[in-house]
């Protein structure tokens, strides 16, 4: 489907890592959203504040908050990274959902980039905190003892498919919904007159997209928590 | 009939494995529908077990993604 190609802006269409695509407006579209939102949009730092500034303080607040009841008050260093992230996926999202325009989270590469960062970064943490304590994380000492080394088998397995089901997520279910819209928009165009069924089902698919993309974001951020809780406090 | 029969087989296979997208969405709707009803019966509880609710469906998920996945390989990749 064309709305997820990837297209260079200038040249003759051919691609290379340097040069400038869609994905490279849209995610600097993102970058300037929330650099609106949370830089401009709070510039005035009034006591009663305005519409602009209580979205900004809200999602503040609510990061905040999911960062300190999922990964614990010590977790609040590492807010800024986590707050980075949701805002960038947050918009990346919404701003996937207007017409023409380019979701750069429906594309593995993009999702995969965020998540390695967050997989790389948070084992580093976890070795660095703990040294190899951090390897607890994988050695249950609740378990019986027999049990224990095939639970740390599973648990090094389900460790090193984080990455993988963490971006696959958010780009599976940014590429379905798209894709769902474009077959609904397909059907109206075959339909003639009776395309109004369509176009009422699109609606409604495009308020779920809405839903969908904070819920995305608010999953990506909330995993990012407990991956970085597993590599503050490593024992079970 | 004429045709690559691989390419068949690849398209038949990411097919089937996309039936284990079903039993996802029966992961997810048991963790939602566990989850109203324990919010049902005590509703004081209900807003600080919000994030536990979100990170158990994205873990019931990640199953579903996962054949979505071999789907997409299956397709695109062999």
């Amino acid at each position: 489907m064309d709305q997820f190609l990837v297209t260079p802006l200038f040249g003759d269409g051919s691609l290379h890592w340097y040069s400038p695509s869609n994905v490279t407006v849209w995610m600097i579209l993102a970058w300037v959203a929330t650099v609106l939102l949370l830089v401009v949009g709070t510039r005035k730092r009034a006591n009663v504040p305005g519409r602009v500034q209580m979205m900004a303080e809200l999602l503040f607040q609510f990061v905040r908050n999911m960062v300190r009841d999922v990964a614990g008050p010590d977790a609040l260093r590492y807010f800024p990274l986590i707050m980075t992230a949701f805002m960038f996926v947050m918009f990346s999202n919404l701003l996937g959902l207007l017409p023409m325009s380019f979701t750069t989270t429906s594309h593995i590469a993009v999702t995969a980039s965020l998540a390695l960062t967050v997989f790389v970064s948070v084992t580093v943490l976890g070795f660095v905190k703990h040294g190899l304590g951090f390897l607890g994380l994988f050695w249950i000492s609740a378990a019986p003892l027999p049990l224990r080394p095939v639970l740390a088998v599973i648990e090094l397995m389900s460790y090193f498919v984080r990455p993988v089901s963490h971006s696959i997520r958010l780009a599976g279910n940014m590429m379905a919904g798209h894709a769902m819209i474009k077959v609904f928009a397909a059907f109206a165009g075959v339909l003639g007159v009776g395309a109004v069924l369509p176009i009422v089902a699109i609606a409604a698919v495009y308020a779920l997209e809405l839903l969908v993309a904070f819920i995305q974001a608010y999953v990506f951020t909330i995993l990012t928590c407990v991956y970085l809780r597993d590599a503050l406090h490593p024992q079970h | 009939m004429e045709g690559n029969i691989e390419a068949m087989g690849a398209l038949i296979g990411a097919g089937l494995a996309c039936t284990g997208m079903g039993g996802a969405a029966i992961g997810v709707g048991l963790v939602a529908g566990n989850y109203l009803s324990g919010a049902l019966r005590n509703p004081s509880a209900a807003a600080s077990q919000t994030a536990m609710l979100f990170i158990g469906i994205a873990f019931a998920e990640a199953f579903g993604i996962f054949s979505f996945l071999v789907a997409l390989l299956l397709m695109f990749a062999l």
